[in-house]
């Protein structure tokens, strides 16, 4: 188990420097979630046009490097993608994140990078975390439209 | 004064090695603690010579075992200086006592409106049973706010005792190593006209517990954070309170005689040992208790202050590392939280890890604390018998390891 895995550069530059971590007051997807066994917490925000594109995706909040730099990935991958096509992004993510190969992680980018947490048990909460906002808040949005 | 290097020996454990060969360097003792060889043995000695259920049986086996857990019931009593054992109840940990104590003694004496007082510094455990049984009396909670520097805020004590009923307060702080002014809360209570429940789980373990010193009412305390087995635990409180409790929990064991539709109870404690009890382990917590004495209490805080003094030396030698709770070794217990500026306190945790250290991070059980004292979570390092100089220098070290791991690939975040 190396530590290198888990904390790939790619990770440490989204923590030091997130994408997209603004609020926005969209009226769109807003969606809060805390993990109580760490105190992490996530606002995963999106706005969503009438064709159903996600023209916008931010977040808010604090916590380990791993929930910070995945939601920062979070946002960077879904943006300018059509809802269907994200809730596609969400099943390959939490695929890797159940340790299961295949094919849909080029669709990941960046995020393929934190394959190396599902070694580490503990912290796969981390991770998903901005993920269960976001898949809340797109079945908030589906049962809207 | 014992010589932790050989206390290490008593622990089979601390021979592990975790993660291919690091050896194992337990500092989450708050949270638990490592078992003697004395009490894992006495826990298989009871099943494998003693095991019966207590109380009931005419045989043989059932007069053993009743006699060990009635005398792990009086050592205990003897150790935290009860008047007797029957002001001892067994539970399964500090969590399940101060249960008890919001709901028999909480739903039978509060009323809408009465004050609950309950620190700043509470574990979840002293707080959620209040908050349930205040909702359902329509009394109050009223919080006692700290000082800056990890204290009580003694000034506010008038204010917050007026017109209160009962005072909940930790004996330690699990995170900022706080030991509280019990006796000094106590005299003030009872003059105010409250009781006063001290949750003793980290102060039973660590400090000199003597509960007629204290002047308190109850006193909760948990046997796994004090070598003793897991699912140990217990309840000491004035006999005079119990006797006039109505029982916890119903079931066998807790009745005189019943009938269809109502019942009389025993005598205390028995009236609060509802069913068959953990039996093995509060033995098993009785030998821890002879294990402690025979270190002695008094060496076990000299050698606890000892190490934090060191621990606390060496840790504010690390930039951009600060520590909670009060600076003066001697006014706290053997729990050091710290955040370091760079580095999340989970990610630290997991690193460290790596090179074999068992440290915590998280809110520890206290969120009103956390946002008392303005982070989401710390790191948390705490100390028992068989911790020695080297545990400290090896997470020192581990979290020198923690700054490089996140200063790869360019600067520092913040
Ligand atoms: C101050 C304090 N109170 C209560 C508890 C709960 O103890 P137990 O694990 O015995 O339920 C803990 C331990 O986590 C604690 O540190």
């Amino acid at each position: 188990m190396s530590l290198d895995d888990l904390y790939r550069e790619v990770i440490l530059d989204h923590y030091r420097s997130p994408r997209n971590k603004r609020h926005i007051d969209s009226g769109g997807i807003d969606v809060h979630r805390n993990n109580p066994l760490c105190g992490d917490d996530i606002t995963v925000y999106v706005v969503v046009d009438a064709t159903g594109v996600a023209t916008d995706a931010a977040f808010e909040g604090q916590g380990c490097s791993i929930s910070q730099a995945s939601a920062s990935m979070l946002t960077e991958q879904i943006r300018g993608k059509k809802v269907d096509e994200i809730e596609g992004i969400v099943l390959n993510f939490r695929k890797m994140m159940a340790g299961e190969e295949g094919p849909g992680e080029e669709e990941l980018g960046d995020l393929v990078a934190l394959k190396g947490v599902v070694k580490y048990p503990v912290r796969i909460k981390c991770a998903v975390l901005a993920w269960d906002a976001l898949q809340e808040g797109i079945s908030q949005y589906e049962k809207a439209h | 004064m014992f010589d932790p290097k050989v206390v290490r020996k008593d622990f089979p454990i601390l021979e592990r090695r975790v993660h291919g060969d690091k050896p194992l360097v337990w500092l989450d003792n708050a949270s638990t603690t490592q078992k003697p060889r004395r009490v894992i043995d006495c826990l298989v000695d009871f099943y494998e010579h003693h095991n019966s259920n207590v109380h009931r049986g005419v045989y043989a086996l059932a007069e053993e075992a009743t006699e060990l857990y009635e005398g792990a019931r009086a050592k205990i009593a003897a150790f935290i200086g009860a008047s007797g054992k029957r002001e001892i109840v067994f539970t399964r940990s500090a969590t399940e006592s101060l249960n008890l104590v919001a709901n028999a003694w909480g739903r039978a004496n509060l009323k809408p409106g009465d004050k609950v007082v309950v620190t700043e510094m509470e574990h979840h455990s002293n707080l959620i049973p209040w908050q349930l049984v205040t909702q359902a009396t329509g009394a109050q909670i009223v919080p006692w706010p700290i000082t800056d520097d990890g204290f009580l805020d003694l000034e506010a004590m008038p204010r917050v005792l007026d017109g209160a009923k009962i005072v909940c307060v930790s004996q330690m702080s699990n995170v900022l190593g706080t030991i509280n002014p019990i006796r000094q809360v106590a005299d003030a209570a009872h003059a105010a006209g409250a009781l006063v429940l001290v949750d003793g789980a980290q102060g039973v373990p660590h400090l000199i517990t003597n509960v007629a010193e204290m002047e308190a009412d109850f006193l909760a305390f948990s046997g796994h954070k004090m070598l003793g087995p897991t699912g140990s635990g217990g309840l000491w409180a004035r006999a005079e309170l119990l006797d006039a409790m109505p029982p916890f929990l119903g079931g066998g064991e807790m009745i005189l005689e019943v009938w269809i539709d109502h019942a009389t109870y025993n005598e205390i404690p028995y009236k609060f040992e509802a069913g068959t009890p953990n039996i093995a382990q509060s033995i098993g917590l009785g030998a821890a208790v002879d294990y402690l004495n025979d270190l002695g209490m008094e060496d076990v805080r000299a050698h606890e202050i000892e190490i934090v003094t060191y621990a606390l030396d060496e840790l504010r030698k690390i930039d951009g590392l600060k520590v909670f709770g009060p600076a003066d070794p001697t006014k706290r217990g053997g729990v050091v939280s710290f955040w370091m500026e760079d580095l999340h306190p989970h990610d630290l945790a997991t690193i460290v890890d790596t090179e074999g250290l068992a440290i915590r991070a998280g809110h520890h059980c206290a969120q009103p604390l956390m946002r008392v004292l303005g982070v989401p979570a710390t790191s948390r390092a705490s100390f028992y018998v068989y911790n020695t100089h080297d545990d400290v220098d090896a997470l020192v070290a581990a979290l020198g390891k923690a700054r490089e791991t996140f200063a790869r690939g360019g600067g520092l975040p913040f």
